[in-house]
């Protein structure tokens, strides 16, 4: 389980780790994710669009950078996710944006992903999206989803 | 049509259905799974070959009112097991993907 820190009364906050290298088990955070919205009553639409964006946001840690931790913010009106980790950092972040464009290696395609749609479709999925990264560090992807 | 009188209808072999009432809305059919995360929709039956876990990820988190395996893809037991709670409908079928999105485009 997530550990769960009421920052103040307004916010609730969770930790995930997600573990790189465990393919099969990435989209637990997701998942549980989408529990806690649906017990704080958010809509479905809101709970779809944070639960798709965690889930590519992990997928992406476990591929490319061996793992990270994604955190959850829970506003009265919006949901902030933050993904940190210590992978290679993205090279050119215009270039990963596109559609189509990939740098994940050709046993992820075996198993269904590579389709240059994570980031994308992360940006699709929420009202904003910042991406800090450092070739070498890692990366810092923070996603704000207003309910 | 429900995932139940789908099933019967087309003849597809249950893996596990937790939810039979289900109405399908549509059909998507892919194997790349974030392709498949960024466009199907809520309802939908998946068509697909892929027999990972993740794609019960996907089918949960969109919302899709049931996966169906073409091609007669083998689905590893862990898989059924994880479907069946996480309260997917899991189907089978050894015709190929496209005789398959036919049969559900002259059912639903």
């Amino acid at each position: 389980m997530p550990k769960v820190t009421a920052v103040n009364n307004e916010i609730l906050y969770y930790r995930f780790d997600v573990d790189g290298d465990n393919f099969t088990s990435a989209g637990e955070a997701s998942v549980q994710t989408k529990r806690i919205l649906r017990r704080v009553g958010f809509p479905p639409e809101a709970i779809k669009r944070v639960s798709i964006a965690m889930y590519e946001g992990e997928i992406n840690m476990v591929i490319h950078a061996s793992g990270g931790v994604a955190e959850l913010y829970i506003e009265e009106d919006r949901v902030v996710i933050v993904l940190t980790d210590h992978g290679p950092g993205i090279e050119n972040v215009e270039l990963a944006m596109q559609e189509g464009y990939s740098t994940a290696p050709d046993n992820i395609r075996s198993l269904g992903f590579g389709a240059g749609m994570g980031l994308p479709n992360m940006k699709r999925y929420t009202d904003g999206m910042e991406i800090e990264t450092k070739v070498g560090e890692g990366t810092k992807i923070t996603m704000t989803v207003n309910v | 049509m429900t995932v139940r009188e789908l099933t019967e209808q087309a003849g597809f072999r249950v893996l596990s259905m937790p939810d039979g009432e289900r109405e399908i809305e549509g059909v998507y059919a892919g194997d790349l799974l974030s392709w498949v995360m960024g466009r199907a929709s809520e309802g939908q039956a998946f068509v697909t070959i892929m027999t990972n876990i993740n794609v019960l990820a996907v089918a949960s988190l969109l919302d899709l009112s049931c996966v169906i395996l073409s091609e007669d893809a083998e689905a590893p037991s862990e898989i059924i097991v994880s479907a069946e709670e996480k309260g997917i409908n899991l189907l089978k079928t050894e015709l190929p993907t496209y005789e398959t999105c036919l049969l559900l485009g002259s059912l639903l």
